[in-house]
Order: C-alpha cells, then structure tokens, then sequence
C-alpha cells in the first residue's frame, strides 16, 4: 500500500467517524442538511454506475424514488408497517419495477434509452396521481407521529437526550449515511470483480468484450436492477424525512435525476470519487446563489456542459491527471509473468 | 359520432406534436443528436414571438417572419459553436451538454420573464371554425395541422430534391465519405440545426396561440415530440407525421374517457407501438 493510499484511508475514516457523530454534536439543522446531501450523493452513485460504467444513460430514475417512496407510504398508511420496514418495501417495489421497465427499455438504444426511461418514469407518475388511496394528485402526508415510533427512534431519544423528532433525524441520517458507505464500499468491490471489469470493458469496447465472453445484457440487467433497489430505498427514506408526498414531487426529473447527472458530470462520471466531489461542489454553489433564486441551477447547467467540453472526466479526473493520486483505482496492472518475452527483431523502416 | 370527432380532434392534435417534433427528427436523422433541449428552445421561440409581436405591436402572424431567422442564426450558432464538439461515437456527452442547455434555458427564461403563464393573442380567428358534415374543426387547429403537413412537406422536398438535401443524405449515410466529396460536415450540421430551429419557430407560433405557456413546460413538449419522432422511426419525416399523429389520437381518446388519462393514453400508444415495433413505424435508416 503506498503512503498516499494510507494517508486516505485514515482521513477517510476520520472523517465517516466525524459524519456519524454528528447528531451527537451538531444542530439538528445541520443533521437535516447533511441528510439532502447523502439523499443526492446516494442517487448520483447509483447513476454513476448505470451511466458511467454500465453505458445506460438513465433519465428515468426518478422512477425509482417515486415508487420506492410510494410503497413507503403504503407500507405506513394501508398496511400498518413500521417505517423502516417501509423502506425495505420501497427498495424492493422499486426493483420489482424495474424488471418490466428493463424489459421495455433495453430494446431501445442509447439515446432512445434514455427518452424510453423518461416515459416509463412519467407514465408511473401519472399511474400514481391515479392511486385515490394516497391522495390521487393532490398526494397526502403520513399520520402524524408516524416518524417517532419508528424502531429505535425512543433509544436514540434516551441516549443522545434530545426531542423525538431530532432523534427521527438522526436515525434516518444514519441509516442515509449507512447507505452510502455501503453502496461505495460495494461498487468497489464488486467493479473489482470479475464482472465489474467485464462490465467495464463492455464500456470501453462492447464488441471487443463479447469476444472475450463478457454478456453484456445479463451484467446491464444487474447493475439496472440493483440501482433500482438502491434509488428506491433512497427515495424512500428521503420521503420519511419529507413526511408528505405527492406525484409530482416524487417523480419529479429535476430533483432526482437533473441534479443527480449534474452533480455524477461535474464531479467525474466513471469514477468512484466523482460524485462525493460532485457533490459536494453543488452543495457549495447552492449555498453560494441561495439567495439569487434559480441562479444556481442555470450555473450548474453551465458548469456541466464546460465539464463535457473540456475536462470530460470531471474535476476528480482533473485532479488525478494532474497529482496521480487516485483513492479508489479501478485499473489493473497487466499481470507480468504472463506478457512473452519478444526476441529483438531486425528494424526493417 | 362522438368517437368521430374526438379521433378527428386527436389527428389536428396530432398536428401539433409532429410540428414540435419535425426539428427534432431533422436534426435526428441527420447527426444522430438527440437534442433534450428542443423542448425549451420550442418555448425560447414562442417568447421571442411574443416580445417581437409586443414591442412592434405586429400580429403574432408576422412576428414569426421576424423570429424565424433569429432562431435560425441561434441554430447555426449552437452547432457551430457547441454540439459540433461533442458529437461522436460516444452518446454521452451530446445528451448532457444538450440537458444542460435545457436547464439553463428553462430558468434563463424563467428569470427574464416570471412563471407567469403567457399566450399569444391571434385575435378573431382563435374562435373560427368551419363545419365539416359531423364535425366541426377550429380554424387555428385546422391550421397547425396543414402547417405541419406542409412543413414535413416542404422538408421532405428539401431533403429529396436539393443539393442541400443531398449533402444532409450523404453525411446522414457516412460523414468521412462525404467529406472525401467535399462536403463539410460541420456546416451540414449547422444548416440542419438552424432550420431545425425555423421548425421549432413555427411550432412555438401554433403552441403560443392554443393554449397558455410558461417557462416550465418544455421538458413535456420535448417528451411528446420525442415520442412521434421514435414511433415514426429514424429519419423518416412523413413517419414522424404519422406518429405525432399516434400520440394526438391515442390522447384524445384517453382524454374522452377521463380527462386525467389524457398524457397517460399518449405514453402508453408510445410504449405498446414500439413493444411491437422497436425500430418505429417507418424506419429509413439503419441504427
């Protein structure tokens, strides 16, 4: 391991340790900030992966959020579950869609993909507006009190000393938090597989990897499928915190999917890093142009669309071009042993 | 009878989508660029028609005259200037460049102009209609639809009939080729996308003057026009006729049902035709 490597790790656990000590020591607003920022830095991994390594520009994912949050919702209001176990249900109902939508949308290429995803996801938009048990199109709120009798919410009360509705923040930022360390530790290990470098040489040359026995359309389905389940529970434990839901809201494509290629663009699309960077850069500008309206969002199109013409790779690939330093590297050394030992042949030029 | 109108009321509809989608299946055919933000220079077009139309007090009818090549000049412009260096064999970055373009003209408008919706007045002809047997058409539906008729048309005798045309054929079929015949291919692509935008001009004419807009519907619009464009299938303008035409009807009906349903019907005509279909109704090219 080389010194820069370990250096990150040891900040790298600092720093988790910092973020999942900050209900104990931080203001609730804070908690709650940091909350939106995992909500979006969860979406923008889980794009990363369908966009910038699995090829499946997605404009759809906002589909995914919807469902999940609205099985949520159902989970609370018509079945009388736990919220948590709400979540779970939002993750799975999401997944559950995503398997016809996969059927419908891996027919159509590339571009055709990503309009294909967009209908899909407006069509369970309006499907939703027509579900009159939760409120049809005017949407509904879930019961009140619902938030504080979550499962350990009333531990979390006693040991931090604090008020239930900060104690259902913190437990929702930690499970967010949670999510996100899992879904970075796992996109690691599994890009480190086998199939993660099957399905990055589908990226890099699709032919060229079927020759060598990669399938494509069974590692896409994968990854399509588990993005899904990850976006579903995502959205719904954004919706806990929301508390009141509503179609438009919860399939909106500006907040779950514009913000969400943005933010994956700018910081580095096809790098793990990227979109913490991503991140991270449009919380800053957001707090920068608060108060400049929708400023921010016509910076932020600009921004990406300098990044797509200049520095494709993103302000993570930036930096690793100009420092080599790379926390998360995905590339392999070619095994030495196995590279034949050329004779020296005449030069004939 | 009533089945008949409300069909009959779906094909003028139908009209309207194939005019926002023309461009759109233009610049498609031609350099396989799928523009996301077609949808808000349709509402960028229908804005400048109004201010030319307020500012020198003209009917929105001769405005367009004014706008059309101002939106062209921007066309030419964009091409030249932006999606030119994104195009390639890799799709991502013309999507994300035009997504961005989408977002930034979606809330330029939105700070220059307010949320307030707005529309354009024709004057008397907006209630006109005329009496055909068991229906009866308004005059300005009437109107979108022959003007896209006319549109696919004029386009279509452009495309097959021109030296332009040709040059737009050749590098559709295989750019490095037809650049070894002298064509440029950047300027082939700037001239599609401007009257791509002439297209989009004509549509935000027809769009301003049925119904109100505001900065925030271009991403719908877009959608619908997207729809015609891959139900028709690639590169066949009278395809793109025939499925704007699909969406309009298949949304009339659904609105005849219930009024909710309306975008629903459309999204599932949509999805049903190319469940069957994958390629589109009329496929031209292979891709």
């Amino acid at each position: 391991m080389t010194p820069t490597r370990t250096a990150g790790l040891i900040a790298a656990f600092v720093g988790l340790a910092a973020l999942y000590a900050m209900p104990a020591i931080a203001p609730r607003a804070v908690v709650q900030d940091l909350f939106g920022i995992l909500t979006l830095l969860v979406l923008a991994m889980n794009w990363n992966m369908l966009a910038g390594f699995a090829g499946l520009v997605s404009v759809g994912q906002q589909a995914f959020v919807g469902i999940g949050a609205y099985a949520m919702f159902a989970a609370i209001i018509l079945l009388k579950l736990d919220p948590l176990l709400g979540v779970l249900i939002g993750g799975l109902a999401a997944a559950a869609f995503s398997v016809p939508m996969a059927f419908f949308a891996f027919r159509l290429n590339g571009a055709y993909f990503a309009i294909g995803t967009w209908v899909v996801a407006d069509i369970a938009r309006l499907a939703m507006g027509q579900w009159k048990a939760l409120g049809g199109g005017t949407g509904t709120s879930l019961p009140k009190g619902t938030t504080k009798d979550m499962v350990g919410v009333e531990t979390i009360k006693q040991v931090l000393d604090v008020s239930g509705a900060a104690a259902a923040d913190a437990l929702t930022y930690w499970l967010m938090l949670s999510l996100a360390v899992v879904l970075l530790v796992a996109s690691y290990v599994f890009l480190r597989t086998r199939m993660g470098l099957g399905l990055q040489a589908m990226r890099d040359n699709e032919t060229a990897a079927r020759s060598v026995g990669v399938d494509p359309l069974r590692l896409k389905a994968w990854v399509f499928l588990l993005t899904a389940f990850g976006t579903g529970l995502c959205g719904a434990l954004a919706f806990i915190q929301i508390t009141r839901i509503t179609p438009d809201a919860a399939f909106s494509v500006i907040d779950w999917t514009a913000f969400v290629i943005f933010i994956t663009v700018i910081g580095g699309i096809g790098s793990l890093p990227g979109p913490v960077v991503g991140v991270i850069v449009f919380y800053v500008l957001q707090r920068l142009l608060a108060d400049y309206g929708t400023i921010y969002l016509i910076v932020l199109g600009i921004l990406g669309i300098v990044v797509m013409l200049f520095a494709r790779r993103g302000l993570w690939g930036l930096f690793t071009d100009r420092t080599g330093i790379d926390l998360l590297p995905l590339t392999h050394r070619p095994p030495r042993s196995v590279a034949p030992v050329l004779p020296p042949t005449k030069r004939t030029a | 009878m009533m089945l008949v109108d409300t069909i009959t009321q779906g094909l003028l509809l139908g009209g309207l989508y194939a005019l926002f989608a023309a461009g759109l299946s233009l610049v498609f055919g031609i350099m396989r660029l799928v523009n996301l933000a077609h949808g808000d220079l349709i509402i960028m077009a229908a804005y400048l028609i109004l201010g030319i139309a307020m500012a020198l007090n003209l009917h929105p009818f001769v405005a367009v005259l004014l706008a059309a090549p101002i939106m062209f000049g921007l066309g030419w412009l964009l091409q030249t200037h932006l999606l030119n260096r994104v195009l390639g064999a890799d799709i991502l970055p013309p999507l994300l460049v035009t997504f961005g373009l989408s977002v930034v003209i979606q809330n330029g408008l939105l700070e220059g102009f307010t949320a307030d919706s707005r529309k354009l007045t024709a004057g008397s002809i907006e209630a006109q209609a005329v009496h055909l047997g068991p229906v009866t058409l308004g005059v300005m539906p009437l109107l979108t639809f022959l003007s896209a008729v006319a549109v696919v048309f004029a386009l279509n005798q452009l495309f097959y009939r021109t030296a332009l045309g040709r040059a737009f054929r050749a590098t559709s079929d295989d750019a490095v080729t037809a650049q070894l015949m002298g064509i440029r291919p950047q300027k082939v692509f700037a001239m599609a996308t401007g009257i791509a935008l002439v297209v989009a001009t004509i549509a935000a004419l027809f769009l301003g003057t049925r119904a109100n807009f505001d900065p925030s519907i271009g991403p719908a619009r877009l959608l619908y026009a997207f729809e015609a464009v891959i139900i028709g299938g690639l590169g066949s303008l009278w395809g793109t006729l025939a499925g704007g035409i699909v969406i309009g009807v298949a949304q009339a009906l659904g609105a005849s049902v219930n009024p909710e349903w309306q975008i629903l019907s459309g999204h599932i005509a949509f999805v049903l035709v190319l469940l069957l279909r994958p390629r589109g109704l009329f496929p031209r090219a292979n891709d």
